[in-house]
C-alpha cells in the first residue's frame, strides 16, 4: 500500500510540474524572429565557417542583428548573397567567385626525394619529419590532406600533386586550413595568371630541389607590358588588378611555373 | 535573530558549499574564468538555491515525512527542482530578456548543479525550520558567490603568470583551487551553526 502512495505522490508531483511547464511555455511564448528563419532557408546549410561565424545558424543571427553583410557565404555564392539582401532590404554588394588554388606545380617527376616516408599518410604528419620527403621544402607533400577536408569532391592528387577543380569548389576555405605548408589560397576565378610555386629559397636552391620551382630570375618582370609582376622573396607575385592575361611571362618563364588560366 | 546570523555566516565561511563541502565544483571549474560571468552564475544559484528550498520544504515536511515517504527526498527534490529551474528560464525569457542573456547558459545549468539539490537535503540533516532553511540556503549562495569571485580573481592572476608548460590550463586551476580550499580552512570553528 505504501508502495502505490509512494508511487502517486511522485507521478502527481511530475504531473504537476509538467503541466505548469507546457502552460507556462504556452501562455509566455516569445515569438521566434522570423527574419532569421528566413535567413537560415536561403543558406546553404554546409556549415562551412568561411563565414566567419559559427557554421549557417550564427551567419544567419548575425545578418538578422545587422552584424554581417549578405556577400560572405562562400559556398552559396553570388545568388545567394541576392537572395540575403532581398531578405534583408539592403544592397547585396560585390561578391567574386573564387575558388581555392593550389600554389605548386612540382608532382612526381620534378621533385626529389629525400627519404622513404613510411608513417601515418597525412601531408602534416609527413610535414613534421623533416619538412616532408620531398626536396623542396614549400612543395605539395601529396597526401591530400586537402582532398579529406573537401566536402565536395573538389580536390584530388595526381601524380603526387593536389589540384583543385574549380567548378567543384566553393571557396569554403577548409583546405586553406588543412594544408600543412599553407599552400592553398582563395583567389579569384577571373584571375588569367597563377604562379605555380611557394618556394622563397634563392634561385640555385631552387633549382636544386624542383626542376618547377620560381627562381626569381625576373625574366617575367621584363616582359610583362603592365609591370604587374614583382620578385619578392624569391617569388614571382602577379597583381591580379593590372595583368592583362596576355601571357608574355609564361611563355618567357625558363621554369615554366607561370600558367595562364581560363 | 542570532542564530538567523549564525547560520548566514556559517553558510557564507565556514560550511561554505564549494571550499569545504566540495558541492557545485562544476561551475565553480568551469565558470570562473572571468568574474562578470561567475557573478551571473553565482546570482543564478543563490536565486535557485532560495526558491528551491522554498519549494522542497512544505512538500518534505508536510506530504513525504508525515506519510513515511522520506526516502523520496532525492528523486522527488531533483525532479521539482528541474521542472522549477525550467519555469524561471520560461519566465525570464518572457519577462526579463536582458536578465535571461545574462544568465544564458547557466540557468539550465544549475538544474544538475549539485550544489542546489545538496543544500536542500542538509536543510533537514540539520533539523533547520522553514525560516532557517531559507537563510541556510541564502547564506550557501553567497557563500558559493564568494568562492567563485575569490577564484575568478585568482584564474585572471594565473592568465598572466608563467606557468610551467605541464601545469598549464586544468592542472594550475585545481592547485589553485586546492590551495584556495585550504585558505578557508582557518574559518573553521569560528562559526557554529
Amino acid at each position: 500500500m505504501e508502495i502505490l502512495l509512494a508511487i502517486a505522490i511522485v507521478a502527481i508531483i511530475g504531473l504537476i510540474a509538467g503541466l505548469g511547464l507546457s502552460t507556462a511555455s504556452a501562455a509566455l511564448e516569445v515569438p521566434a524572429d522570423e527574419t532569421v528563419e528566413n535567413l537560415r532557408a536561403a543558406l546553404p546549410g554546409a556549415n562551412c565557417g568561411a563565414c566567419g561565424f559559427s557554421g549557417c545558424d550564427g551567419y544567419a543571427a548575425a545578418l538578422a542583428a545587422g552584424e554581417a553583410e549578405p556577400n560572405r557565404c562562400a559556398p552559396g555564392g553570388p545568388s545567394t548573397a541576392a537572395a540575403l539582401a532581398e531578405l534583408l532590404g539592403v544592397d547585396a554588394g560585390e561578391m567574386e567567385q573564387k575558388a581555392a588554388m593550389v600554389r605548386c606545380g612540382g608532382s612526381c617527376g620534378h621533385v626529389q626525394i629525400k627519404y622513404e616516408y613510411q608513417g601515418r599518410p597525412s601531408c602534416a604528419a609527413a610535414a613534421a619529419h623533416f619538412a616532408g620527403p620531398i626536396s623542396c621544402p614549400y612543395g605539395c607533400l601529396g597526401f591530400g590532406d586537402c582532398a579529406d577536408a573537401c566536402e565536395y569532391g573538389a580536390i584530388e592528387v595526381k601524380d603526387g600533386l593536389a589540384r583543385v577543380n574549380p567548378l567543384r569548389c566553393t571557396a569554403c576555405g577548409r583546405c586553406v586550413k588543412a594544408c600543412p605548408k599553407g599552400l592553398i589560397s582563395l583567389l579569384p576565378v577571373s584571375l588569367d595568371a597563377v604562379v605555380r610555386c611557394s618556394n622563397k629559397d634563392k634561385g640555385g636552391q631552387t633549382r636544386k630541389d624542383c626542376t618547377v620551382g620560381c627562381i626569381g630570375c625576373m625574366k617575367c618582370t621584363k616582359v610583362c607590358p603592365t609591370g604587374a609582376i614583382t620578385v619578392q622573396e624569391n617569388l614571382a607575385r602577379i597583381d591580379p588588378d593590372t595583368c592583362i592575361g596576355c601571357g608574355a611571362c609564361a611563355e618567357t618563364c625558363p621554369v615554366q611555373c607561370i600558367q595562364m588560366l581560363n | 535573530m542570532s542564530t538567523f546570523i549564525t547560520i548566514l555566516l556559517a553558510g557564507i565561511l565556514t560550511d561554505n558549499m564549494v571550499l569545504s563541502k566540495f558541492l557545485g565544483i562544476c561551475p565553480f571549474l568551469g565558470v570562473s574564468k572571468k568574474t562578470d560571468t561567475a557573478v551571473s552564475m553565482s546570482l543564478a544559484v543563490i536565486f535557485v538555491m532560495v526558491l528551491s528550498t522554498a519549494v522542497t520544504y512544505p512538500i518534505y515536511a508536510y506530504l513525504l515525512e508525515p506519510n513515511g515517504l522520506a526516502y523520496l527526498q532525492t528523486i522527488v527534490f531533483i525532479l521539482v527542482i528541474a521542472a522549477l529551474v525550467q519555469l524561471v528560464e520560461i519566465v525570464l525569457k518572457r519577462l526579463a530578456p536582458p536578465l535571461y542573456k545574462a544568465l544564458g547558459i547557466y540557468l539550465p545549468l544549475i538544474t544538475t548543479n549539485c550544489a542546489v539539490l545538496g543544500i536542500t537535503l542538509l536543510n533537514f540533516t540539520n533539523g533547520y525550520t522553514y525560516g532557517e532553511s531559507l537563510v541556510n540556503a541564502l547564506g550557501a549562495g553567497l557563500g558559493f558567490m564568494l568562492a567563485m569571485i575569490l577564484f575568478s580573481g585568482v584564474r585572471s592572476r594565473l592568465e598572466a603568470a608563467d606557468i610551467p608548460e605541464s601545469l598549464q590550463g586544468l592542472p594550475i586551476t585545481l592547485i589553485a583551487a586546492a590551495i584556495v580550499s585550504l585558505s578557508f580552512l582557518g574559518f573553521a570553528g569560528i562559526v557554529q551553526a
